[in-house]
């Protein structure tokens, strides 16, 4: 039977329904349209964002650590990135064999890897910073619940040379001590992020948008020489090791512009491993730590009595017999020297000639060379710890203390402070901020401290002092002209002078023309030696030699051997 | 008018295929800026680690250490020495 015949067609259906299913059919069309419409066109953010994220990432891109160099462009401290470790302890479920394994490939106790793994927590740690040959082999382990991490870390690459000069971060990549502390925000890089579209087979495909773009830190090119401070550590600690000594430290100055070249201290440690670290080996002590400089005071002394017109280069001073009584005190000379010009005052260290000196001078003069010279106050070069010093107020000051402190008593100093006020005698007065930053030429000082007359006149004082006959004949440099003080105080336990010194030197060379500036501190010589022309003096003579050589420094002298002159010519300094 | 239209669909088959081909060529091209980029870190990070080994090569302490005594170098002294003062022309 054909379908035309079927008898069902015969029945005549109300036309209703047939118009019902169609406006059925059409608004369940017109329903699809409107929602796919909805869906694609008018709100279509949704759909966007849920397909994104099925195949868009968000990549960290991370920011490195500006380096560190010096002003060779030598690299002092530099970041490269390692992995670190880290666990799910509740999936790291690990066979003996395993764990002992991993252990012995982290270097760590097994012990300690089952400790940590069996915490309560997410997420450990289980080794930090550990190299990327050893990262590989612990992924090729194909360990459960154990992951890799990027990270970076910080190396030294010249170790405790430099190491109070640059400090070191912390594991969390923040600058905690030194240059990387006080340049942390320059140094400091901040990291950014990007989202990708990525294909399947990892590829990146197209940049979503750019969220963030990190910025990279910036490098800081230091003052600070490699060689010459190499030279500088290295004497220092030749000569701490000869004298038994306690501590030491070294600074070296560029005269004409202010540039710290080098900076030593001992006992020092080693930035690239910091374990067992005490607080005597981290203590930047030409910074932090203030003494008694004795004897180097003396030349400011003079330059201030020579400046007010009080003295000249030749005045006779009377200097027997050897004290000096003021009050209730008497300061003494370890010879009689007898009748004395200022610059022989100088030559052989004579405490009552600069005490003699000083009386003629109003405390309140003195007190602003002091405060000009940058005494008691710190130098704010964004050290932690930097210390001030003590400079009393002059208004306290007794006849006696005023004597006592032109030869550099009840005065307190750090290292680097003496080093700053002698480029007033290496700069013909005047006086230029110090710099751990590389400068590009000369610095002319707006600070004028002395007349320029005066500072030749004590620059020529100083020479007679590395001469036969002056106190410090083993500061001089065969092919140079050198100028020099020496100091050697006691120094104080609890309020009173103990029987142990500090021995100390600061000089410039060439005398003709100053180019470098070293001082040289020596705490607590106990080999026999503790005078500052026996202990400081060689160790200044030796990095002055080496450093003018590696400049390229002219000679102003005939190149000769030196002459030390006989043992009885050689003054014992007066303390 | 119908021979107008089909070179109107050429054309828009046409356009459509040269964007299609063209779309796929940058995303070609965006990954193997993408590659070139992360080698550029990759070399940046060996450079790095290569800077930190000549350092570490060239210490002075190392330097020093080699010369004194394995190449037993030494400083020479005042009188070894001869300084050429510059002979003005």
């Amino acid at each position: 039977m054909k379908f035309s015949q079927s008898p069902v067609l015969k029945h005549e259906l109300a036309p209703w329904r047939a118009r019902l299913v169609l406006v059925l059919l059409l608004g369940g069309m017109v329903s699809l349209v409107g929602r796919s419409l909805y869906l694609q066109a008018i709100n279509n953010e949704f759909l966007i964002g849920k397909g994104e994220s099925r195949y868009a990432r968000v990549l960290e891109l991370p920011a490195t650590r500006g380096r560190i160099m010096d002003r060779n462009g030598d690299v002092l401290a530099i970041s490269t990135p390692v992995k670190s470790v880290w666990a799910i302890p509740e999936d790291a479920k690990l066979q003996p064999a395993q764990a002992r394994d991993l252990a012995k490939l982290l270097d760590m106790d097994g012990r300690e890897l089952n400790r940590k793994l069996a915490e309560d927590k997410d997420f450990v740690f289980v080794k930090r910073q550990v190299s990327p040959e050893i990262a590989d082999r612990v992924m090729g382990m194909k360990l459960p619940g154990i992951h890799l991490q990027n990270e970076y870390r910080r190396y030294y690459p010249a170790g405790e040379v430099p190491a109070h000069v640059l400090g070191f971060t912390g594991v969390n990549d923040a600058g905690q001590e030194g240059i990387e502390l006080a340049y942390n925000q320059q140094l400091s890089g901040q990291s950014g992020s990007r989202r990708v579209i990525k294909d399947r087979r990892g590829n990146i495909v197209e940049d979503v948008e750019n969220i963030k773009t990190p910025i990279e830190g910036k490098d800081v090119l230091l003052s600070l020489d490699a060689k010459i401070q190499y030279l500088a550590f290295s004497s220092l600690k030749q000569a701490i090791t000869e004298n038994r000594a306690k501590a030491g430290g070294v600074v070296v100055l560029d005269a004409k512009t202010g540039e710290i070249l080098a900076l030593a201290n001992l006992p020092t440690y080693n930035p690239n491993n910091r374990t067992n670290l005490i607080g005597a080996q981290l203590r930047n002590r030409a910074f932090t730590d203030t003494f008694e400089p004795g004897s180097t005071m003396k030349p400011f002394t003079a330059a201030l009595a020579l400046d007010k017109g009080k003295y000249r280069f030749d005045t006779l001073i009377n200097t027997a017999p050897g004290k000096l009584t003021i009050g209730p005190a008497t300061i003494s000379d370890s010879h009689m020297h007898g009748m004395l010009t200022v610059a022989q005052v100088i030559q052989k260290s004579s405490n009552v000639g600069a005490a003699k000196m000083a009386l003629s001078l109003a405390p309140e003069d003195m007190w602003h060379m002091f405060d000009n010279l940058g005494f008691g106050t710190p130098l704010k070069m964004g050290f932690p710890g930097e210390a001030s010093g003590r400079l009393r107020p002059y208004k306290t000051w007794k006849p006696i203390e005023q004597a006592t402190m032109s030869y550099g008593h009840g005065i307190s100093v750090t290292l680097i402070q003496l080093a700053h006020a002698y480029l007033t005698m290496a700069r013909d007065g005047d006086l230029v901020p110090l710099t751990l930053t590389k400068m590009d030429g000369p610095v002319t000082g707006d600070k004028n401290i002395f007349n320029a007359q005066t500072a030749h006149e004590v620059r020529a004082m100083l020479e007679m002092v590395v001469q036969p006959g002056g106190t410090a004949p083993r500061a001089q440099i065969p092919g140079y002209r050198v100028a020099g003080k020496t100091g050697t105080a006691h120094k104080i336990e609890g309020g009173v002078y103990a029987n142990k010194y500090i021995a100390s030197f600061v000089g410039f060379a060439p005398a003709s023309d100053p180019r470098l500036i070293v001082a040289v501190m020596v705490d607590e010589p106990s080999a026999g030696k503790y005078y500052g022309g026996d202990v400081a003096a060689p160790v200044f003579a030796q990095i002055m030699a080496g450093a003018l050589r590696t400049l390229g420094v002219a000679q102003d002298a005939p190149m000769r051997p030196i002459n030390l002159g006989s043992e009885a010519d050689q003054v014992k300094e007066s303390m | 008018m119908a021979r107008f239209n089909l070179i109107l669909l050429s054309i828009a088959v046409i356009c459509a295929m040269s964007a299609v081909n063209a779309n796929h060529h940058a995303r070609k091209l965006f990954i193997g800026l993408e590659k070139e980029q992360q080698r550029m870190r990759a070399l940046d990070v060996e450079w790095g680690q290569l800077q930190l080994e000549q350092s570490t090569w060239a210490g002075h302490a190392r330097v020093e250490k080699i010369a004194r005594e394995r190449l037993q170098m030494k400083t020479p002294g005042a009188a070894q020495v001869i300084s050429l003062e510059p002979i003005q022309p």
